[in-house]
């Protein structure tokens, strides 16, 4: 079996080749190959898993250098690394509360971890998974004391049985965790009777596999209307059209520019994103944030759809050129289409003819009325409280 | 952003309309002329009438202007003759001899019949759309004649006059359409022998149907091309509802007073030819020159709308090249050259019309026992009927057809033939030098001022009066950047970046969907349109709704370049009701991207329809400015510019 860092090295590889398509099939890819390294693991302290699972975190994210190349990463596999360090802390703390008291085949450990150490420790790790508040800002610095103070005193043979409950523990909740994320399509599709009444029609763009699947849940009881804007430079549309049609849908395919003409006739935009921020606001498709844009001027609802493991801790700051991809002008114009163009232009030594062709677009919280995520609706202003469920703060920088 | 706020032409376009024009100086503008346009029209432009350009110039007819002067500033129901027949007849005894049939004035004048126009007298000037498609009996119906023109009627009014039913002049055996009420459900009713009735048993007939009906459906009057009617889904036509009650009420209380009626149904502009209704497309069909295959896969949302299977028009045409006896071979190629698409854009398309009718008049001889106003409008209304199987018309074509028919109509009796033919080819000219031509350059003058040297401008689509501002500006040396979004399927924006990018314009080319990407550096939008409705409403390439709502939520000021003749009276709140649908499988294929192959195969799916729409409405909100050749207005002014100028447009 290889190493943790070959695995690693080759899902970078991957990465960068783009041969992983989409969020869901990234975030699951990853939360495996996290799986795998946490059990190759031999000494699995909780700081030790922590530190590893952060170093190959770096480096998975290291796998799009985003800012440098003009490419937006796959956000996933950084909140899939969020999510499991959170997994692990809380493992750490709960590890430490109620699983070694209950354990009763190790007796010892029982013994010697009650007492003044472990609820030191309690309190410690309790106040690590706590979101910096105002009410834990002074004594911060006495719990760290105590905290350095209760790992000193652990014996090692505790450390071992605690180790490996930790490492138990963490493998059922990454699974827990891979599961989720395979089953976060159907969660969604769950919530679709509840929001989709007979007759209607609906606005999607581009492709998304969560529509997909939120729409057919629908269809199963309703019938209604599907218009698909194709999403001009990738085309995605033109293929969720089909996909659509196929099952059974009476759908539509518009051009883009036609999105302002018929938003007047349609009753709700249900859209797939990129990845959500932690402001409520979306990364997407290009020409969203236009169908967001009309969908509120028309006031018609715009609802997001997206699993948790698309859910980024980070806010966004000047999120259309930073969180973007600018694509090979060729999507637009043919290579050689404007050479001759370009010589008879008269000043040849300026660059007359600049082509843009973003590929992302980012649609600001104030024009999302609904997020769809596999545990529930919220509004995009409650994002931040989902963060603060999922990830610790300490891992929001890696 | 303060260079862009700066730019924001607000304050001065309050002045529109209301103000002589010898109260104020140019205060800008270089080479605005003397007030008097004495000067030759090449070298000066009509806005030299126009002083600044935010004013709007006096109707040039300072005699008709005192004529009818309390007319616009009355708006109660004053007894007062049509304006427009006053004019006519102004028109005759100043130019020519009295070649009005007097008592067509005094009918006119008669205060039943002004009593009956009021309501619209204010708006008279415009009609809804060319409206009559004079059979030559309807012509022979009237007390003289002249022909009539329709008043401008917004779309709410735009029913009302469908109910007075058609009385006397019409019958069905021209090649018209017949006035048949639009009664799907009931077709038994609509194949009434009705010259066999009498007026009244008509209406009353008529009226107890739509009663029956509960006027919850509107109404089609018979003419192919016409005002606005909505679909049923559109919101309008509840409104219309009451209105049509209220006024079937009105012409009960009339009874059968002919003469009213008369009057009444000259108003009546004619609505749109609305093809979910069956047994009107059927007779359509049958009148039709093209054979068109209607496409099988239509969207449920624009059924009204018409839409063939593409391809199939054309080579059927070509083969009935020969036997299309009474088609003059300019207005065939023209109608081939919509139909192939070879000619596209609202000035082109309109100026080849209007050569091609200016060959027909040349050519035209009058039959015998015929007049040539009647014969001679009957036969372009053919024609027109043919271009419009051809590919719908525009607005602005409309606009241009209904001024020749008015010059037509408004030709002495005395003239001989070939002086008549040649008034109707100087007119012509005359529209395409004015109208279109010198009103480009005024346009180009007034929009190329807010060009400021650093200034981010963003067009979409390919506009030729927004190329030549850019142009302009360029040949100016001011120092700007452009750029160019385009959309599919047209991509008309790579001709325009190409033309641009020879000329050495600094250009960045995107598409639609970039647009909020992009929108951040831009200082101005120029926009083009087809049409510029009375609400303010810009109806022109699809998108450019979406380029302009997003430059509104950036706070970047949208202008809109279009020439004044393409104003019209119609409003319009949304793109379903009114709109042009393009071929579909347009929007299957990607040309240039291999990759994108996924509906090759799909044309048989049953459940998959694609839709290409040609046009979109772009609400008022959004437009920071319109230039037109009489001056810059904010689009509130439209609705003034249409009522002050249209008989400008109408008798240059």
């Amino acid at each position: 079996m290889p190493g943790p860092q070959l695995l690693v090295d080759e899902f970078v590889s991957q990465l960068r080749k783009r041969k992983v398509e989409g969020s869901q099939a990234t975030a699951q890819l990853t939360a495996e190959l996290l799986r795998t390294v946490i059990s190759q693991l031999r000494a699995a302290e909780a700081p030790i898993l922590i530190e590893t699972v952060r170093k190959f975190g770096r480096e998975l994210i290291a796998a799009n250098p985003f800012v440098e190349t003009f490419v937006l990463p796959e956000l996933s596999v950084g909140n899939i690394v969020r999510r499991v360090l959170r997994i692990i802390r809380e493992e750490d703390a709960s590890g430490v509360t109620d699983g070694l008291p209950s354990d009763g085949d190790n007796q010892e450990t029982a013994d010697y971890a009650d007492g003044q150490v472990s609820s030191a420790d309690v309190l410690a790790t309790r106040r690590l998974l706590r979101s910096p508040s105002l009410h834990g800002l002074l004594d911060r610095v006495s719990n760290a004391h105590t905290d350095d103070m209760g790992g000193k005193r652990k014996a090692p043979a505790d450390k071992n049985a605690k180790a490996w409950m930790l490492k138990h523990n963490v493998m059922e909740a990454i699974n827990e965790l891979v599961e989720e994320i395979s089953g976060c399509h159907q969660q969604i599709a769950e919530q679709a009777l509840e929001l989709i009444h007979h007759n209607e029609v609906i606005l999607t763009f581009g492709k998304s596999k969560s529509v997909m699947e939120f729409l057919c849940a629908a269809k199963k009881k309703r019938s209604f209307r599907v218009y698909v804007a194709e999403g001009a430079p990738k085309y995605q549309g033109h293929c969720f059209a089909k996909d659509l049609s196929a099952e059974g849908f009476r759908t539509t395919l518009i051009t883009d520019s036609a999105v302002f003409a018929m938003i007047s006739r349609v009753n709700m935009v249900v859209v797939g994103a990129h990845t959500v921020m932690a402001n409520g606001g979306i990364i997407g498709p290009v020409g969203l944030n236009m169908l967001a844009l009309a969908a509120k001027q028309h006031g018609v609802p715009f609802v997001v759809v997206a699993a948790t493991h698309k859910l980024c801790p980070l806010y966004p700051e000047n999120p259309v050129v930073r969180l973007n991809e600018l694509k090979s002008p060729s999507d637009l114009l043919q290579f050689g289409e404007f050479s001759e163009c370009m010589e008879l232009a008269p000043d040849s030594s300026a660059c007359v003819l600049n082509v843009v062709n973003p590929a992302f677009d980012y649609v600001p919280p104030q024009l999302i009325n609904l997020f769809i995520t596999d545990i529930g609706g919220h509004n995009p202003s409650f994002m931040y409280r989902l963060i603060a469920d999922y990830y610790s703060a300490d891992d929001f920088i890696l | 952003m303060d260079a862009r706020r700066g730019s924001l032409p607000v304050p001065r376009v309050r002045q529109v309309g209301f103000f002589t024009p010898n109260a104020q100086p140019a205060p800008t503008r270089s080479q605005s002329g003397p007030p008097d346009s004495s000067s030759p029209p090449l070298s000066d432009s009509p806005a030299s009438n126009s002083l600044s350009p935010v004013m709007i110039p006096p109707p040039r007819h300072h005699s008709d202007n005192l004529a009818a002067a309390p007319r616009p500033t009355s708006p109660l129901p004053v007894p007062e003759p049509s304006p427009f027949r006053r004019r006519g007849a102004d028109n005759n005894n100043a130019l020519l001899v009295g070649s009005y049939n007097p008592a067509e004035t005094l009918l006119a004048m008669s205060p039943s019949s002004s009593h009956v126009g009021d309501g619209e007298s204010e708006e008279t000037m415009s009609g809804g759309w060319f409206r009559r498609s004079n059979s030559g009996k309807l012509a022979s119906s009237l007390p003289s004649g002249t022909f009539d023109f329709s008043p401008v009627q917004s779309t709410a009014e735009a029913l009302k006059p469908n109910k007075v039913q058609n009385p006397v002049g019409i019958s069905e055996v021209s090649a018209r359409p017949a006035p048949k009420e639009q009664q799907p459900e009931a077709p038994s009713s609509s194949k009434q022998p009705k010259p066999k009735l009498t007026k009244a048993e008509r209406r009353a007939l008529q009226e107890s149907q739509r009663a029956a009906k509960g006027g919850g459906k509107s109404v089609a009057a018979p003419e192919e091309v016409a005002t606005i009617k909505s679909v049923k889904q559109h919101q309008t036509q509840k409104k219309d509802a009451p209105q049509v009650a209220v006024s079937v009420a009105a012409s009960e209380r009339k009874g059968g007073d002919k003469s009213q009626e008369k009057e009444r149904r000259k108003d009546a502009p004619a609505p749109r030819m609305q093809f979910d209704d069956k047994s009107r497309v059927e007779k359509a069909k049958r009148r039709s020159v093209v054979d068109q295959t209607e496409a099988k896969k239509r969207v449920e949302l624009f059924r009204h709308l018409p839409q063939y299977e593409h391809g199939t028009q054309l080579a059927d045409l070509e083969s009935k090249f020969l036997q299309l006896d009474p088609m003059h071979p300019a207005i065939y190629k023209v109608g081939l050259q919509y139909l192939a698409g070879d000619i596209s854009g609202g000035n082109a398309r309109c100026i080849a019309m209007l050569q091609a009718f200016q060959q027909v008049v040349k050519d035209y001889s009058t039959p015998p026992e015929k007049t040539l106003p009647r014969d001679l409008t009957a036969k372009i209304s053919s024609y027109v009927s043919f271009f419009t199987q051809c590919r719908p018309l525009s607005m602005s074509m409309g606009n241009a057809i209904r001024f020749l028919k008015n010059r037509i109509a408004k030709l002495s009796p005395s003239l001989s033939e070939s002086e008549s033919k040649s008034s109707i080819c100087t007119d012509i000219d005359r529209f395409i030098n004015e109208k279109i031509v010198l009103a480009d350059r005024v346009i180009v003058q007034h929009a190329s001022s807010k060009v400021k040297d650093g200034d981010v401008l963003l067009v979409y689509g390919s506009s030729c009066v927004v190329e030549m501002v850019l142009l302009h500006s360029h040949e100016l040396g001011k120092q700007f950047r452009v750029i160019v979004v385009d959309s599919r399927p047209k991509l008309e924006g790579k001709a325009l970046l190409r033309r641009l990018v020879a000329k050495g314009v600094h250009c960045t080319y995107t598409h639609i969907n970039a647009v909020s990407y992009v929108m951040h550096e831009v200082t101005k939008v120029f926009l083009g349109a087809s049409s510029v409705l009375s609400n303010g409403t810009v109806y022109s390439r699809v998108g450019t709704a979406c380029v302009a709502m997003v430059a509104h939520a950036f706070r970047v000021p949208v202008i809109i370049c279009c020439e004044a003749y393409k104003f019209h009276e119609r409003v319009q709140l949304d793109s379903i009701c009114s709109n042009e649908l393009g071929d579909p499988d347009a929007i299957g294929k990607v040309p240039g991207r291999m990759d994108v192959n996924y509906l090759n195969d799909v044309s048989n799916s049953g459940n998959l329809q694609l839709l290409n729409l040609m046009y979109d409405a772009t609400p008022a909100d959004y437009v920071s400015m319109i230039v037109t050749d009489y001056g810059m207005i904010p689009p509130t002014s439209v609705p003034v510019i249409v009522r002050e100028y249209r008989r400008d447009h109408l008798l240059i």
